[in-house]
């Protein structure tokens, strides 16, 4: 299709045509955000790396059971929770609200538990005196659980925003509110969430195995 | 193309992708993972885990933003808009983060 066919539906104003990029303006919107937190999630993963590398004797303190298995276990939870969504969103293209609405409930669901999971994880490692500031594997790395808070903690803080966006789309869009639209755009926020996990599973858990 | 084709080519409102796609993509996705896992469970030497487990996760993002994230039905130019820029940002934190990390690690006294 020609740009000219689009004039008079919206001027505009460049030569990109009325809709370059055949998106929506909040999708749009919504990558963009992906993109700028895609950054902040590197910069946090690269100084993680960067006191890890300058550390010598980094703690390894994660055995196979319970840590590894908890945290595999964490990640199959949030990889079904995107599976749910993107069918959350066929189902709302194809005009089904009730099947939309019950997809959304079984990615807030699969959230939940991750969260969950990742809850009684941090209250082992703060039993076992691990803090933002202190680190009992090795005094001389006390940025071990700084770099692990940090990552994780924003991480479920983005989990938990989720869950909260995901029910209010979930509510609306029952309602009769809210357009299939506002869907897919929840859904790019909860896949992106998913992808970020995707690098902080490998670089903070099974980097850090204990060799024993 | 006619003439009432322009709303639904401005934004197209129509599902893309079967169920049966994205389930297999989930699979291949749980695959990879447990190929993660495992190399976790040998126990191999840290610069060879980062090099698999980095490659690996980069096929994964590379699944989720192309399925899920309905990447691979937009036109290539929302492609080209986002990621060249992110990937030129990360190249850049890398390029200037490391060398000095590697600096730091050589200067502490043995």
């Amino acid at each position: 299709m020609s740009d000219t066919e689009f004039e008079g539906i919206v001027e505009s104003p460049w030569s990109g045509g009325a809709s370059p990029f055949a998106i929506n303006s909040k999708k749009l919107g919504m990558w963009l955000f992906i993109i700028s937190d895609s950054l902040t999630f590197s910069a946090l993963l690269i100084s993680y790396a960067y006191v890890r590398l300058e550390t010598p004797n980094w703690p390894r303190p994660f055995e196979i059971w319970p840590a590894i298995a908890k945290s595999s276990l964490m990640t199959f939870v949030l990889l079904s929770s995107s599976l749910t969504m993107v069918l959350g969103v066929n189902a709302a293209f194809n005009g089904d609200r009730k099947k939309t609405v019950r997809y959304l409930y079984a990615t807030i669901v699969c959230g939940i538990l991750f969260v969950a999971i990742h809850a009684t994880e941090w209250v082992t490692l703060l039993g076992e005196g691990v803090t933002p500031w202190k680190n009992p594997f090795n005094p001389a790395a006390p940025l071990f659980g700084g770099t692990f808070f940090g990552l994780t903690g924003l991480h479920m803080l983005h989990v938990t925003i989720g869950v909260v966006y995901l029910a209010i789309i979930a509510w609306g869009f029952g309602k009769g509110k809210y357009t299939a639209e506002h869907v897919e755009v929840s859904g790019l926020y909860w896949h992106f969430v998913d992808l970020v996990w995707m690098f902080i599973f490998p670089m903070v858990y099974l980097l850090s195995v204990n060799p024993k | 193309m006619s003439a009432h084709g322009h709303t639904a080519e401005l934004t197209h409102e129509h599902a893309v992708g079967t169920t049966k796609l994205f389930a297999t993509v989930w699979v291949w996705l749980l695959l990879l993972t447990i190929v993660e896992v495992y190399l976790a469970y040998l126990r191999l030497p840290v610069p060879i885990m980062i090099t698999i487990l980095v490659g690996l996760s980069l096929i994964k993002a590379a699944l989720i933003i192309s399925y899920f994230m309905h990447m691979r039905f937009e036109r290539l130019g929302l492609f080209l808009l986002l990621i060249p820029a992110m990937v030129f940002c990360i190249c850049m934190m890398l390029i200037m983060f490391f060398p000095d990390s590697i600096r730091l690690m050589q200067l502490r006294p043995h």
